[in-house]
């Protein structure tokens, strides 16, 4: 039972994902270096014409203020497009389906959701939305949310390199360069896998006919094969269906969710490796690798021995509970590999599911929802370095202290102003989750009745909601009916602090540090890659995460556990 | 700020141009040319007649048929949905607890110790097309009865269906399962 064929596909997914990733590091690194690769000959005319026709200078330099102004730009561009067709979308053309216009408050949140690559929803793709919707919005933006990170990454690498630079690259070259060279290749590749794989690609609307047994059936499809790819590789995760990856045409079988569920975690961990080639310290990225995957063990191990183990209340009823708890899974999938999914959901925050999170057994919700809240175990394209990067910088401060040496990291000074932007950073998504549930659990009238359980279960459904919200995972207990305005506009707040000003607060730190001396290490420098220190940083995210939200693991999962029968 | 709205705005322009235009056409063409059913999704046909998809489950409710998994929408393919039912609901575990009993009073036969869970748990879409093997197999004494055939063809017919892929659990497709045993 321990070591049978479903643990040995999960072991399988992972080891080809830090296979790939791995080179792809490698690959990601020289992007953004600027150095040359094999297929110059084909990108380098494309971006050319695209820098030509944007009229910019590509090796125009930028400091990081600048960047960080053009990021916003590209953000308060989108906006009220999107805004604008998601409320006018009835009247716009490509609706088949006569999909009507989203509320103002659904339009609000899909808007904060989609533009910060969250891509939570509070809709259903088949009944809200069109496919000049889907089309126009959701492809847009599964392109551009991921490179705006990835560009934001760039930043920061660039940044802190071994010299004194002011000057970090040019952002618009970064962003396009995410596009051509990493998200659209690839995408391409396993849009034409999944092609053959029986996903649909086609813009006719729902079709009707007589079943078998003589009943009438709808079946929605949708352009899917190009949608899947770019959703699930650039993390965004937004279903073209309401029940994302579960639906048999978003993921028609075992081997198509083999590959979505490699682009999970795929992109986090190459750019993981690809700050260790970048900076030449590779030392550094696999301490890092190293502690994001224990963190991801032990949140991976429980939620699939608790999933296989099944529903003890239904062992009770006296059936055949062998394959485990089934409620809200596919056949075609099976258990165990639902289970690694969700965690690699939650701990890359992509938040696509090919399951119901709602309907796992109390600890492995758990552990998703536990996912969500460390937020910086794999984390998103991008913004997962990103957070790790803010939470050595912390853990760089307070080590140094503890051994009374002055606080440095790959040659640069902390000084005081960087701490205390890493300070609120860690602290802000706990505080947007736990104050978001907070409010919302003083508003009764408002709340109670949008519970898709009851008891400790309820409020799990509601702090997953925040907590996924701030982290830009995006996934959820779907039971809760969120679709109302209290939810709409409280978690369109949240998204939008949860994804700015983090990106934001690391640039701002990668860039500070840029500004000052190299001074080099010595023997004197905390040793910042060695399993010491990736013990440390372990502490910390533990430290955090621990005293944040155990009160609320408590009233939800914990509690909800020990009620039930074993 | 101004000095970027400029190439930001169109940035979006060859964004949409590049990802909704060149991309989605590309492999919409690639879909139209090469893939199966010019990339409509493939469909299960009887006598020249569309009867499904073989990728979408379908409500199969009569004892003659091999029944599929319960759902959350009743196999409304253009809604789908799970249950988000928790595991400690009260009304879940009693609706589970129904589902058994409906299903032993339509199969006597059958001991309740070999009710596979997930004919009576609902699927993550509502749209599951598969059962496992052991599902198909305690329908198999009811449909016999129900359609005066014999129990070995009826076994026979559920082992020619049951795909193991290379990797991934054995299922049968229920659908394609009906089809063959409307033809026996």
């Amino acid at each position: 039972m321990i070591l049978n064929t479903d643990i040995l596909e999960i072991i399988a997914i992972f080891a080809v994902t830090v296979a790939l990733a791995i080179p792809l590091g490698r690959y990601i690194a020289k992007v953004y270096h600027g150095e040359r690769t094999i297929l110059d000959p084909v990108f380098n005319p494309i971006e050319k014409t695209i820098y030509k026709l944007m009229g910019i200078d590509p090796a125009e330099e930028m400091n990081w203020k600048q960047h960080l102004v053009t990021l916003l730009t590209i953000n308060v561009i989108w906006y009220p497009i999107t805004m604008f067709i998601l409320m006018n979308q009835n009247w716009l053309p490509l609706n088949p389906d006569k999909i009507p216009a989203m509320s103002p408050d659904l339009a609000f949140h899909s808007t904060c959701s989609f533009i910060t690559n969250c891509f939570q929803q509070h809709y259903s793709g088949e009944t809200g939305m069109s496919y000049f919707s889907q089309l126009v919005v959701m492809f847009s933006m599964f392109f551009l949310t991921p490179a705006i990170t990835l560009a934001a990454m760039a930043v920061v690498f660039n940044a802190l390199r071994e010299r004194t630079a002011g000057k970090l690259g040019n952002f618009f070259n970064y962003y396009v360069k995410s596009i051509t060279r990493i998200l659209l290749p690839i995408s391409l590749i396993a849009a034409i896998v999944f092609l053959f794989n029986g996903m649909p690609m086609t813009f006719h609307g729902t079709h009707t006919f007589t079943t078998l047994q003589g009943d009438t059936a709808n079946v929605a499809r949708g352009p899917l094969a190009a949608f899947e790819s770019i959703k699930m590789l650039g993390l965004n995760g937004g279903g073209f269906f309401g029940v994302n990856s579960a639906h048999p045409f978003e993921n028609p079988n075992f081997f198509t969710n083999m590959i979505e569920n490699i682009f999970h975690i795929l992109l986090p961990i190459a750019t993981v490796f690809a700050l260790g080639f970048y900076l030449n310290r590779k030392k550094l990225a696999w301490m890092i690798f190293a502690v994001m995957t224990i963190g991801f063990l032990l949140l991976l191990v429980p939620a699939v021995f608790y999933e296989l183990k099944g529903n003890p209340a239904i062992t009770h009823m006296g059936i055949d509970n062998s394959l485990g708890n089934l409620e809200g899974k596919e056949i075609r999938f099976g258990t165990a590999a639902s289970a690694f999914w969700s965690i690699t959901a939650t701990s890359s925050m992509n938040g696509a599911t090919n399951c119901m999170h709602d309907s796992f057994m109390p600890l492995s919700g758990g552990m998703q929802l536990l996912g969500i809240m460390v937020n910086s175990l794999y984390g998103g394209v991008g913004t997962g370095i990103l957070g790790f990067f803010v939470i050595i910088i912390l853990t760089v401060f307070i080590g140094s202290l503890m051994i009374g040496r002055t606080p440095q990291f790959l040659g640069k000074k902390l000084g005081m102003r960087e701490i205390k932007i890493a300070v609120i950073i860690t602290l802000l998504h706990p505080f947007l989750s736990l104050v978001g549930t907070a409010l919302a659990c003083s508003f009764p009238n408002l709340t109670n009745a949008t519970l898709g359980n009851p008891a400790f279960h309820g409020f799990t459904e509601m702090i997953y909601e925040y907590t996924s919200a701030s982290s830009a995972d995006g996934s959820g207990f779907a039971g809760l009916g969120n679709n109302t305005p209290w939810w709409n506009i409280s978690c369109g707040i949240v998204i939008l602090f949860g994804r700015f000003l983090p990106i934001i607060g690391a640039v701002a730190i990668a860039g500070i540090l840029g500004n000052k001396i190299y001074l080099g290490d010595s023997a004197g420098t905390l040793v910042t890659d060695s399993p010491t220190f990736g013990l440390m940083v372990f502490s910390m995210i533990f430290i955090i995460a621990a005293l944040t939200f155990y009160p609320a693991m408590a009233i939800g999962p914990f509690a909800e556990y020990f009620s039930m029968p074993h | 700020m101004i000095k970027h709205i400029l190439p930001s705005i169109k940035l979006s322009i060859i964004s949409l141009l590049l990802f909704v235009g060149i991309y989605t056409l590309v492999v919409w063409g690639i879909a139209y040319a090469v893939a199966p059913n010019h990339g409509n999704g493939e469909v299960v046909q009887v006598n020249g007649k569309t009867v499904g998809y073989k990728l979408v489950g379908q409500s199969f409710t009569q004892p003659k048929y091999f029944n599929g998994r319960p759902s959350a929408v009743s196999y409304n393919a253009a809604g789908s949905g799970g249950s988000n039912k928790g595991p400690s609901n009260p009304d879940y575990l009693k609706g589970v607890q129904s589902a058994i009993d409906t299903f032993l009073v339509y199969n006597p036969t059958v001991k309740k110790a070999e009710l596979p869970v997930e004919l009576v748990t609902m699927s993550g879409s509502g749209l599951d097309p598969d059962i496992s093997p052991k599902a198909a197999m305690v329908q198999i004494a009811r449909i016999a009865s129900v359609r005066h055939l014999s129990e070995g063809q009826l076994t026979a017919l559920v082992n020619k269906h049951i795909e193991k892929p290379w990797f991934g659990p054995a299922h049968v497709n229920v659908l394609l399962l009906n089809v063959d045993l409307d033809k026996l």
